[in-house]
C-alpha cells in the first residue's frame, strides 16, 4: 500500500464531494433536528418544545408496533438470506460457462428498479391471475395477500428473498473464490469430511465478506420502502407497515413535521447504533 | 512400509492432449524405496509439483499406474494413501488451536481421545511445538505454521511417506536453515520416506540421499548428489547442479576421440557415438579444469572471488570456459593453457551422455 | 471434488425461482386485457404487442423512461467526476480529519431515504429545483458519492505512488497527469464505480418520486399511478416493468466477463 504524505491542500480535492454530500445530508438533517424540537400550528410559527416529540414517538403504540414489525422482518429475512446465499455460493460452479451464466442470471434481480420489483410480485402473487397466487390457492392454501396478514407477510418475505439473496451469493462466492487450493488439498489429505471443510476452512475464510453481507442486508432491510409499499401498501390494514412506510405516511402523508422528524432521528440512530455494535463485535480482535 | 512405484506415469492437464507440450509429465518410471530421502529437482514448469500431486493422489494420472508396496493406489483418494503433504505456504486451520490442528487427521479417522492426546504430545515434543500447543494456530509465525503442517503428517501412525512441495518458500532466510536441519533430523529419527520438491539445488543436495532431476516433464537423471555432480547424464544436469555449472563446449569426434577447437581432448575411454547424433558437446566441471603447460589455449578475462575459492573466467575464441582455483594459486596474466581431467570429462550427444 | 450432480440442483432451482416472476411479467405483457381477466394461461394464447406499442407511442410513458435515464446519467457523471479527485486525496494524502471525513461519508449510506423524503422535498422546492432532473441527480449524490469514493479509493490505493512521482518528474501538471496517466490506469475501477452509481440511482425511487411531479417524472411514478389491480392496466403495467429490466440486462451482459474474472483474480 502506498504511504500517504501529509498535505492539507488535499482539502481542495475533497471540497466538491463534501459540498454535495453536506448539502444533501447536513441541511436536511438540520431541518429535521429543527422540526423535531419544535411545534407548529400550521401558520409557519414555530415554538420550541424540547423533547416533547421524542417522548411522544417513543411512547406511541404506533411507533412501537412499526418498530417491532421492522425488527421481525429484518430478523426473518436475515435468517433466510444469509444461509441460503452461502449454500448457493457453495454449490455454484467455480469456473467456465456455467459460472458466467450463473452470475449473469443471479445478478438480474439486483438491477431491477425497486418499484418494478414490487409491481412484479404484486402481479405474480395475485390470487386469481398471478402464477404464485393461483398455484398456492390451487394447492389448497387460502392465500390472498391483500386480505390476510399472514399471506402478506409471506409474500413480502418471499419478495425480499427473491430480490436480495443474490447479493449474499455474490459476496459469499467472492470470498470462497479467494481461498487457495492448498487448503482444500490439505483437507483431502487429512481425511476431512465435507462438513469439516466448511466449518474449518470455508466459513472462517469467508468471515470478512459475510460481515459485509450481514451489515448491508441489515441496513437495507431495515430501510426497506419502495418494494414493500408497491406490493402491499403497508397492509392489509397496517399488517406490513414497516418503519419507513410509517415514517413516510406521517411525514409526506400527514405532514406531521414534529413527530415525523423525531421519528426520523430515532430511526437513523437505531440503525447507526446497531450497525456500530455489530461492526465492533465482528472486527474485535481481528487485524485487517 | 512403503515402496512407491511409478509405472509409466504420464499426465496432461488438458482433456485431449495433442502435442508434446500438452503433457505435464511423460513416461515416468521411478521407484522409491522405504525410508529414503529424495529430492525432486528442476526449474519451474518441469513437472515436479505435478508428479508430487500424482503421488499423493491430488491428481489422477492420465496414463500409468502407481503402487504402494505392490498395491495399486492409482484410483485411491489422498486420504486413503498413507501419505502426508506439506505445501508451499503454511496450511493451518486458523480457528483451531495447535493441539486441535495436530489432532485433526486423527479425529477424522476416529481415533480415541486418549490415543490422540498421546500422539499429539509426542509429535509436538519432536517439533518443539509443546509451549504453543494450546494457542490458536493462526497466531504462529510462518515456520511455526509449517511445523504444524508437518506435524499433521507425522501424527498419523499409518503415514508411510511425507511429500514436501517447496516448503521453505515463505520462511525467513535465517530460519530456513533451522527448519531444514529439523527435517533432516526427523528423517533420521522417524525413518519415513520423504520426497522433497524444490528448484533450489542446495536444498536438494543437502537434504536428499537421492536426487531426481526433471526437465520438461521427463526425468533426466536420478542418483546420489555425488553421482549427479561427478557424472551428469545430461548437459542440463551439468548446468543446473554445481555453482558455477558445468562447462559445455561444442566438439567433434574423430576416431573415438573428441576434439575441441581442433585440439584433442583426452577422455577416460574411447567415445562410441550413437547413430544419428546432431549436436556433440564436451562437458567438464570448473572443478576439474586446471592451468597446464599445454592444452586448450585461452585468454584470461577476469577472476571473481567466491569465498572458498576463486573462479577464473577464460575464453577460447567465442566459448567461455570457467575454472576454479584455490585462493593462493597463481594465475597467468593474459594467456594460458587449460587441461581437463580425463576422468571427469564427458561427451554429450544431443544433450545426453555418451558411454 | 464437488462433482456430485446434486450440487447442480441447488443453483438451478434458485435460478428458476429467480426467473419465474420475470417470466410472469413478460407473459402478462404480451397478453391483452381480455385474456388476462378472462382466463388463466401459462403463456399468451393471443400474443399481442399492443402494450408495448402503447408505451412507445404515448409520451406520458416513454418520457418516464427518458426522465429516468436522464437523471441517472447526470447523477453518474456528477458522482464520478467529484469522487475522482476526492478518492485520490484519500488515497495519497493525509490531512486533518481525513479518517473522520471518510467515515462520515460512508455513514450516509446508512441513512434511511424515508428520513430524507420530507426534508428533500422542502429543500429542493426552496431552491426552485423541484421537478427537475438535476434535483433527483443531486439528491442521489447523497449515497452514490460516498459509494463512488469508497470504490475508487480502493482501486487507487493499489496503484503505486511511483507512477505519480514519475509523471511529475516528467513534467506533467497535476490535471494532465490525472487525466492522461492516472485515469487510464484505474479504468476498471471507474467502470465498477460508474456501474454501481448507475445501478443505485436507477433502482431508487422514493426520492425520485418525491422530488418530481410532471416534467421530470420517472417511469416509476407513471407506473405507480397505473398500478391499480383492476386488470385493465395490468398488461400495460407489465410491459412497462419489463422495459425497465432491459437496461439492467444490457449492463450485466456487457460486464459479465469482468464479474467472472474479478472472482478468479481473487485466487492465489
Amino acid at each position: 500500500m502506498a504511504t500517504r504524505t501529509p498535505n492539507q491542500k488535499a482539502w481542495w480535492l475533497v471540497a466538491p464531494v463534501v459540498a454535495l454530500v453536506a448539502f444533501n445530508a447536513v441541511l436536511p438533517l438540520m431541518a429535521v433536528v429543527n422540526y423535531s424540537v419544535q411545534e407548529t400550528f400550521g401558520n409557519n410559527q414555530f415554538f420550541f418544545e424540547g423533547v416533547k416529540w421524542f417522548d411522544e414517538v417513543l411512547h406511541s403504540q404506533r411507533f412501537r408496533d412499526a418498530l417491532l414489525r421492522q425488527l421481525l422482518f429484518t430478523a426473518i429475512v436475515l435468517a433466510i438470506e444469509l444461509p441460503l446465499g452461502v449454500a448457493i455460493a457453495l454449490a455454484m460452479p467455480r469456473k467456465g460457462l456455467g459460472l458466467s451464466l450463473c452470475l449473469v442470471l443471479m445478478a438480474m434481480p439486483l438491477l431491477i428498479p425497486w418499484n418494478v420489483v414490487g409491481a412484479m410480485w404484486n402481479i405474480f402473487a395475485l390470487p386469481d391471475v398471478g402464477l404464485l397466487g393461483r398455484a398456492l390457492n390451487e394447492l389448497g392454501f387460502d392465500y390472498n395477500y391483500t386480505r390476510q396478514p399472514v399471506s402478506a407477510w409471506f409474500t413480502l418475505v418471499a419478495m425480499d428473498v427473491w430480490h436480495w439473496t443474490s447479493l449474499v451469493v455474490l459476496l459469499a462466492f467472492a470470498g470462497l473464490s479467494a481461498i487457495p487450493d492448498a487448503y482444500y488439498q490439505a483437507a483431502r489429505i487429512d481425511g476431512a469430511s465435507r462438513w469439516a471443510i466448511f466449518r474449518h476452512i470455508e466459513l472462517p475464510k469467508m468471515k470478512h465478506v459475510l460481515t459485509i453481507a450481514v451489515l448491508l442486508r441489515f441496513m437495507d432491510s431495515f430501510m426497506i420502502y419502495t418494494e414493500a409499499v408497491v406490493l402491499t401498501g403497508g397492509g392489509p390494514g397496517n399488517a406490513t407497515t414497516l418503519l419507513s412506510i410509517d415514517l413516510v405516511k406521517i411525514a409526506l402523508g400527514q405532514f406531521d413535521l414534529g413527530p415525523a422528524a423525531a421519528m426520523s432521528l430515532i430511526y437513523f440512530l437505531i440503525i447507526l447504533l446497531l450497525s456500530w455494535v455489530y461492526y465492533t463485535v465482528m472486527t474485535r480482535g481481528a487485524t485487517s | 512400509m512403503a515402496l512407491i512405484h511409478l509405472d509409466r506415469i504420464s499426465h496432461s492437464y488438458r482433456a485431449a492432449p495433442a502435442s508434446d507440450a500438452d503433457w505435464a509429465v511423460r513416461d515416468i518410471d521411478l521407484e522409491w524405496s522405504d525410508g529414503g530421502a529424495y529430492a525432486l529437482l528442476g526449474p519451474s514448469g518441469c513437472g515436479k509439483t505435478t508428479l508430487l500431486n500424482l503421488i499423493s493422489g491430488l491428481l489422477r494420472p492420465t496414463r500409468g499406474s502407481i503402487r504402494f508396496d505392490g498395491r495399486d493406489v492409482t484410483m485411491r483418494e489422498p486420504g486413503e494413501r498413507n501419505i502426508a503433504q506439506v505445501f508451499q505456504f503454511p496450511v493451518v486451520y486458523d480457528t483451531m488451536t495447535v493441539y486441535d490442528n495436530l489432532a485433526f487427521p486423527l479425529r477424522n479417522r476416529g481415533m480415541a481421545a486418549a490415543q490422540v492426546k498421546h500422539r499429539v504430545e509426542e509429535i509436538a515434543a519432536m517439533l518443539e511445538l509443546t509451549p504453543t500447543l494450546h494457542s490458536r494456530a493462526a497466531g504462529l509465525t510462518a515456520d511455526g505454521k509449517q511445523k504444524i503442517s508437518l506435524g499433521r503428517g507425522l501424527v498419523r501412525a499409518d503415514v508411510a511417506a511425507i511429500l514436501f512441495d517447496e516448503p521453505l518458500t515463505v520462511i525467513d532466510p535465517h530460519l530456513k536453515w533451522q527448519l531444514r536441519s529439523k527435517l533432516k533430523e526427523l528423517h533420521q529419527r522417524v525413518g519415513l520416506t520423504m520426497i522433497y520438491v524444490t528448484h533450489d539445488q542446495t536444498e536438494a543436495l543437502t537434504f536428499a540421499d537421492q536426487v531426481v532431476v526433471m526437465l520438461d516433464g521427463h526425468v533426466v537423471q536420478a542418483g546420489t548428489p555425488v553421482e549427479l555432480f561427478e557424472r551428469p547424464r545430461h548437459t542440463f544436469v551439468g548446468h543446473f547442479i554445481g555453482s558455477p555449472g558445468m562447462n559445455v563446449l561444442p566438439c567433434e569426434v574423430r576416431d573415438g576421440a573428441p576434439r575441441f577447437g581442433g585440439i584433442a581432448i583426452e577422455t577416460a575411454a574411447p567415445v562410441r557415438l550413437p547413430a544419428a547424433s546432431q549436436r556433440l558437446e564436451i562437458g567438464v566441471r570448473p572443478e576439474f579444469v586446471r592451468f597446464a603447460k599445454a592444452g586448450v589455449p585461452v585468454q584470461v578475462e577476469r577472476v571473481t572471488d567466491s569465498g572458498r575459492f576463486r573462479i577464473v573466467h577464460t575464453r577460447h575464441g567465442e566459448h567461455p570456459i570457467k575454472l576454479l582455483i584455490a585462493d593462493n594459486a597463481s594465475i597467468p596474466a593474459e594467456r594460458g593453457f587449460l587441461a581437463f581431467d580425463p576422468r571427469r570429462t564427458q561427451v554429450y550427444a544431443d544433450g545426453w551422455i555418451v558411454n | 471434488m464437488r462433482s456430485r450432480a446434486i450440487t447442480w440442483l441447488v443453483p438451478t432451482i434458485y435460478i428458476v425461482f429467480l426467473l419465474l416472476p420475470i417470466y410472469w411479467l413478460l407473459n402478462m405483457s404480451f397478453k391483452n386485457t381480455n385474456e388476462i381477466l378472462g382466463s388463466f394461461t401459462l403463456w399468451p394464447q393471443t400474443f399481442t404487442t399492443e402494450n408495448y406499442r402503447k408505451i412507445f407511442t404515448d409520451p406520458t410513458w416513454y418520457n418516464g423512461y427518458r426522465n429516468s435515464l436522464t437523471y441517472v446519467l447526470i447523477n453518474t457523471v456528477i458522482s464520478i467526476t467529484v469522487a475522482l479527485p476526492a478518492a485520490y486525496a484519500f488515497s495519497r494524502y493525509r490531512f486533518l480529519g481525513d479518517k473522520h471525513l471518510f467515515f462520515w461519508l460512508l455513514s450516509n449510506r446508512m441513512a434511511p431515504p424515508a428520513v430524507f423524503a420530507l426534508p428533500f422535498f422542502q429543500l429542493y422546492s426552496a431552491i426552485g429545483l423541484f421537478d427537475t432532473h438535476i434535483a433527483v441527480a443531486l439528491a442521489h449524490c447523497l449515497f452514490n458519492i460516498p459509494l463512488a469514493v469508497w470504490i475508487l479509493e480502493g482501486f487507487m490505493s493499489s496503484v503505486p505512488k511511483e507512477l505519480d512521482e514519475t509523471a511529475f518528474v516528467d513534467g506533467y501538471s497535476f490535471p494532465r497527469f490525472f487525466v492522461r496517466v492516472f485515469m487510464p490506469t484505474i479504468a476498471a475501477g471507474i467502470g465498477v464505480a460508474a456501474f454501481f452509481c448507475f445501478m443505485f440511482s436507477w433502482v431508487e425511487l422514493l426520492l425520485a418520486k418525491t422530488l418530481t411531479s410532471v416534467d421530470a417524472k420517472p417511469i416509476a411514478a407513471t407506473m405507480t399511478r397505473t398500478a391499480s389491480t383492476s386488470g385493465y392496466e395490468l398488461g400495460l403495467l407489465a410491459a412497462a416493468g419489463a422495459l425497465t429490466i432491459v437496461p439492467g440486462a444490457i449492463v450485466i451482459y456487457f460486464v459479465r466477463n469482468y464479474i467472472a474474472k474479478g472472482f478468479a483474480l481473487g485466487r492465489v
